[in-house]
């Protein structure tokens, strides 16, 4: 550090103790409600609400067992709903994106400035703007009810956000592989397999790690597109779940709401880094 | 990626050596590579189809009346009419919005600088804290977390048994009109994470050195705040700004878990969007639904506009 130390030694160490406290205050508030959800989903029905510590007396795994059989069709049902449709939507971005992404980092074609401009606006645009005519679209389509218009989508690179980030990242690979390559007698194909996918990695993560989080929390459209029991996804059926438990079994509601957050949370502990430099040098929501 | 995060080397500071341009690479005419329509085929069609197409046909479609099963009927500016004059709910939609996000914003965006500011020194579990507090943000626009949000303020929740432990008496917060509407707040400014994750990247790109010259000029830490931190972030500020405006707008999902899909109570958590929803798919009023999206639309981009236009005097770029 090369701060100016005006301040005595003691008056700091004082300071830096305060900063810890009050970070500390800070982060059992910002816990709490979901320390106080995962206990009382150990908890007995009585205690969930009458007792303000959130740590149970013991870890009975009654209201997860009877939580998640308690619906028609289980929740296995639902989670693999919402699996499927999360990977295939990774799978169509990353696809998608990284095509379009390479056309307009590395390839010369008419209008292209204009339609960079079209793909940057596009980011912008509030998605309730298109939701109707694209929901008419997909019901005259005979896809409402099925996975189609929460994937599909993706596989014509509509999150023209992480194509924008593939382009960034494009750029930064130096253009002479690229030449050296078309020496070689690459075609502009071979250059995008050979040499720009295999170093795309880090945004191709990136990519995955916020398309996969994003759309397995999308409720709005699972809601819309999805009305079978059987269709339905993790978010979607527990919504549903509060309605058909109303006041009866908040043990059971809050057990599936604790599972309920368990991907995002296994892929926030594998990926902490990237999420938080993601955010930090892109402005990704998290 | 360092579009707006970036903070160009601090001013006053002369170049060791002019930088040379970049050399000049041979650049054959202005030649197009064919297979670049191939590599474009998705976006296109994506563009085309579910951009383009929609974005006109839903201008179209809030001139209509249109229920989804029989074609739209023409309706001239009847829908925008309506919404203004003659439907209430609609009006207390805005207002519940308006009311939303001029809370939310400032107040999410002032946490986030202030812990952002905590984190940002050499310190053990600094990390940590960081993790901790960005938690939140990642799982808060989720069912589950609107669900326990819910449970936490209504009359038999923590927040009632916690304020009856100093003896007042408490209530529910969630079936309340006067309130339910302030606890969605709660949740988005609990929800300050991404932004301060933003703040921290700032800060640590702010230099050392003007922070030792304001010191040795004699300014306190409150003052090297507002002097020399305030300033140098302003770029980045005003990127949360208009990003959190924008999201703020479209916020969904924790009202109508909240309140069941109704907005209610007594309409207190009808959001813009919410009111849409309600509108296109439970009434099938598609082409009224079409007519507010395109305001919501245009309020944004109103918004975003003036944000734009207001950045120049305040925001402060230090290579200009």
């Amino acid at each position: 550090m090369t701060t100016l130390q005006h301040a005595p030694a003691a008056r700091r160490r004082t300071r830096r103790w305060l900063t810890h406290l009050a970070l500390i205050a800070g982060t059992l508030i910002m816990v709490y409600p979901l320390l106080w959800m995962v206990g009382g989903s150990f908890k007995d029905e009585s205690d969930i609400f009458s007792q303000l510590n959130p740590f149970p007396s013991s870890l009975d795994p009654r209201s997860y067992i009877a939580g998640w059989t308690a619906t028609d069709p289980t929740f296995t049902r639902f989670y693999i709903n919402s699996m499927l449709i999360a990977v295939l939507a990774v799978a169509g971005n990353v696809i998608a994106c990284t095509l379009t992404a390479y056309a307009f980092a590395r390839l010369e074609f008419r209008g292209k400035k204009v339609f960079f401009a079209i793909m940057l606006g596009s980011i912008m645009l509030p998605a309730h703007a298109l939701l109707i005519p694209q929901y008419v679209l997909f019901f005259h389509l005979g896809w409402v009810n099925t996975y189609l218009p929460l994937v599909v989508p993706k596989f014509l690179a509509t999150d023209a956000f992480f194509i924008f980030l593939m382009v960034q990242f494009i750029r930064t690979i130096p253009r002479t592989l690229d030449e050296a390559a078309m020496i070689d007698g690459c075609g502009k194909v071979r250059i995008f397999s050979r040499i720009i996918l295999p170093l795309t990695g880090p945004v191709l993560i990136t990519t995955m790690i916020f398309t996969f989080i994003w759309t397995y929390n999308d409720f709005f459209s699972q809601l819309i597109y999805l009305s079978y029991p059987s269709s339905e996804t993790v978010p979607v059926a527990l919504r549903r779940f509060v309605d058909a438990t109303g006041n009866s079994s908040y043990g059971q509601l809050l057990a599936m709401s604790v599972l309920s957050l368990v991907p995002t949370f296994i892929v926030f502990l594998l990926a902490q880094r990237r999420i938080v430099e993601g955010i930090a040098t892109t402005g990704l929501k998290g | 990626m360092s579009t707006s995060t970036e903070i160009s080397a601090p001013a006053g500071r002369e170049p060791t050596a002019e930088v040379p341009p970049p050399a000049a690479r041979p650049r054959p005419g202005r030649r197009t590579d064919r297979v670049a329509y191939l590599f474009l085929l998705p976006w296109f069609t994506g563009l085309l189809l579910l951009t383009a197409a929609p974005l006109l046909g839903s201008l179209y479609l809030s001139f209509t009346k249109f229920n989804l099963l029989q074609s739209p009927r023409w309706n001239g500016f009847g829908n925008y009419v309506k919404m203004f004059t003659d439907d209430p709910r609609y009006l207390q939609s805005l207002k519940v919005t308006f009311i939303y996000v001029a809370l939310t914003v400032p107040l999410q965006l002032g946490f986030a600088l202030a812990v952002a500011v905590m984190l940002n020194r050499p310190m053990r579990g600094m990390a940590l804290y960081r993790s901790i507090y960005y938690i939140p943000s990642l799982l808060g626009g989720s069912v589950a977390i609107a669900v326990i949000w819910g449970q936490l303020f209504d009359d038999d929740g923590v927040l009632n048994a916690f304020l009856a432990f100093f003896g007042v008496g408490g209530r529910s917060w969630i079936s309340n009109p006067d309130t339910a509407l302030y606890t969605l707040v709660l949740l988005n400014i609990w929800q300050f994470g991404s932004p301060m994750v933003i703040f921290l990247a700032g800060l640590k790109q702010i230099p050392q050195e003007l922070y030792d010259a304001a010191s040795v000029d004699g300014a306190n830490a409150w003052r090297r705040f507002w002097s020399v931190t305030v300033p140098l972030l302003t770029p980045i500020i005003f990127f949360n700004v208009v990003l959190q405006i924008i999201q703020a707008f479209q916020a969904l999902t924790p009202a109508y878990v909240v309140s069941g899909g109704s907005g209610g109570p007594s309409d207190s958590t009808l959001f813009y969007t919410l009111y849409l929803y309600q509108q296109g798919f439970a009434n099938l009023n598609m082409g009224y639904a079409s007519a507010m999206a395109w305001v919501l639309l245009l309020i944004i981009a109103i918004f975003t506009l003036i944000n734009f236009g207001l950045a120049r005097r305040w925001v402060y770029y230090e290579d200009r």
